[in-house]
């Protein structure tokens, strides 16, 4: 792994080290990783430093060399609850690298499909709203009182409905998402450009043509970007719908190292979480790239300030 | 509107508006009043350039016509018809640049046939002749954003022209070009028209436009817009901007809008200062 460097020194200079011959946006790729290590190194860095001169307690903030060093010895604790599961001899379970990887599917599933859920429900209910003034009279005020509720309020409702398993954290992660990407899909509805709809109206469109071929793309952009934002609500909500015992994954790992008291296995289970984070807001990028090709890109503006 | 209220207009022309006015917000405090008693009939084939002062209501009365408002008072018709809602007959080219960025240029321009369900060839057939006409056929698979503002004001003519209007409506559709290429563009609109044989009614507030390219100027109040004058421009085509003719034809108007535009002024900071 990467980040078992142990120092700021042995982190490879970013930009000098390039072989020559790289495209252009492969260069800045490398250059972007690069920085990403040197900064993830510095952090680690003075972690293991303050471990040499004894102020971080290795009991309590145990250095990254020691609780990414003996993953083997981490991975036993995400045994358990697949083997609860699949409900056979403790020993027949699956190895544990494959424990950590089906606890790591497990929760990024929830996460993703709760988003997916989340997304097209909201939408679809924001733009029905916007659509029938009926619907709007009859939805659009049980939303807006929902909305404030914190998603923790939720849970006794998802394990009330759903029981344990898979159900009631994706229930979690949609419940959390839900309101507001409604109210944001109307008010982006609100302030789709006047222009655009009259284009529409004046080459004789009907009100369905109007959101199908105007209203819609003209707010897909931003709706993308709450979905980007909502990432990492979705990440933090699923882990506590899954420390709360809805089922196993990683907030169930968490809860665990924390009761049976092992620093080492929250900081290791933090470390991924981290990682999974960071790799789906990528995934997600990507995804807003290709789905939104006409979206210029403002970021090198920014960067020539 | 009901249609025991349809009464169709005895005459062909293209565009009549009688004793035509507009309060924005009726029946509220905030009511404002934009048009009022606006008189005017367009033939079919003639260019009319509308002449104001910023505010007086330009826009507004391209928004009547075009039907995406409901004027306030009076009564609008289109070759015999009454105004009652948009129509592809008559197209409104804004102010503003209003391309949809997720389309390319050519799908742009056929948006209004894919509304009418049209096949994809017979779409990118009539989007490249109303490119050709607008000069712009190799740009037919570019996205608006990696067209000049001039450009994209021309791919909007060319949107407007594949609709086959028999009236044009543009609203100031070169304000943001420098002034040679607003010449340029000025030049191909009178050929795009004379081709169309469509009625135009362009709104500007350069003088200098009216004059190259109105069969007739009308010129508004300050707000509550009202019509001042109509000034009849015989010259014939192309006109040179420099000749005795158009210097007189300058000062007439300049000297019509001047009072016009004080006044607009000082009602602005009036309000302002309430
Ligand atoms: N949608 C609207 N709602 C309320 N008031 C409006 C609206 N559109 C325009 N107005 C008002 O109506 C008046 C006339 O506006 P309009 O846009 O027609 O002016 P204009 O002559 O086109 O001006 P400009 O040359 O600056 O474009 C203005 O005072 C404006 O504030
Ligand atoms: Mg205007």
């Amino acid at each position: 792994m990467a980040t078992q460097a142990t120092g700021v020194a042995t982190v490879p200079r970013p930009a000098a080290s390039l072989p020559a011959g790289l495209t252009l946006r492969n260069r800045q790729v490398l250059a972007k990783l690069g920085w990403g290590v040197v900064s993830v190194g510095l952090f680690v860095g003075i972690w293991e430093v303050l471990w040499l001169i004894g102020w971080a307690d290795p009991k309590l903030l145990p250095p990254p060399h020691v609780f990414l060093g003996n993953i083997p010895d981490q991975a036993r604790f995400f045994n358990t609850a697949t083997r609860w599961q699949i409900g056979v001899n403790p020993a027949d379970g699956p190895s544990p690298y494959e424990a950590v990887a089906i606890t790591i599917g497990a929760t990024s599933m929830r996460v993703f499909v709760g988003l997916a859920i989340a997304a097209v429900l909201s939408i679809t209910i924001g733009v029905l709203i916007r659509y029938f003034g009926i619907f709007e009279k009859l939805v659009l005020p049980t939303i807006t009182l929902l909305s404030p509720v914190s998603p923790i309020a939720w849970l006794p409702v998802a394990i009330f409905i759903f029981g344990i398993g898979n159900a009631p954290a994706i229930f979690m992660v949609v419940v959390a998402l839900f309101f507001h990407m409604v109210l944001s899909t109307i008010s982006q509805i609100d302030n789709v450009s006047r222009n655009f709809i009259n284009v529409a109206r004046t080459m004789g469109a009907t009100k369905r043509q109007i959101y199908s071929r105007v209203i819609i793309p003209a707010i897909l952009p931003q709706l993308l970007i709450v979905l980007r934002l909502n990432l990492f609500g979705a990440w933090m909500v699923v882990l506590v719908a899954e420390s709360t015992g809805v089922g196993f994954g990683l907030g169930q790992v968490i809860m665990m190292a924390r009761n049976t008291f092992n620093p080492s296995l929250v900081f290791f289970t933090i470390a991924l979480i981290g990682l999974l984070g960071f790799l789906s807001d990528w995934l997600l990028r990507i995804l807003q790239k290709r789905l939104l090709y006409w979206v210029p890109d403002t970021g090198g503006v920014l960067r020539g300030l | 509107m009901a249609s025991d209220a349809y009464v169709a207009w005895s005459s062909q022309d293209a565009v009549v508006c009688r004793g035509v006015g507009k309060t924005w917000a009726e029946g509220t405090e905030r009511a404002h009043e934009a048009l009022r008693g606006i008189d005017l009939d367009i033939a079919p084939g003639e260019f009319v350039v509308l002449l104001g002062p910023s505010g007086c209501g330009k826009s507004t009365l391209l928004y009547l016509i075009a039907g995406l408002e409901r004027q306030t008072g009076g009564r609008i018709w289109a070759f015999r018809d009454p105004v009652e809602g948009p129509s592809p007959d008559r197209s409104l080219i804004f102010q503003e640049t209003s391309l949809f960025p997720w389309l390319t240029v050519w799908q742009n321009v056929s948006f209004g046939l894919s509304i009418r369900g049209a096949k994809e060839a017979e779409r990118r057939a009539v989007a490249k002749e109303a490119l050709q006409r607008v000069g712009l056929a190799e740009a037919m698979d570019k996205r608006p954003d990696e067209l000049s503002g001039g450009m994209r004001q021309r791919v909007a003519v060319a949107r407007a022209l594949a609709m086959r209007p028999k009236v044009l409506l543009m609203d100031e559709p070169f304000a943001a070009l420098d002034v040679q290429t607003r010449a340029k563009m000025q030049d191909f609109l009178l050929d795009v028209w004379r081709d169309s044989g469509a009625s135009v009614l362009f709104v500007t507030h350069h003088i200098d436009e009216a004059i190259a390219l109105a069969d007739r100027v009308v010129v508004f109040t300050a707000r509550p817009g009202r019509i001042k004058s109509i000034i009849p421009i015989a010259l014939p085509r192309p006109r040179d901007p420099f000749s005795p003719e158009a210097e007189a034809l300058r000062r007439q108007l300049t000297e019509e809008l001047r009072s016009e535009v004080d006044r607009a002024f000082a009602e602005q900071e009036a309000l302002a200062a309430e």
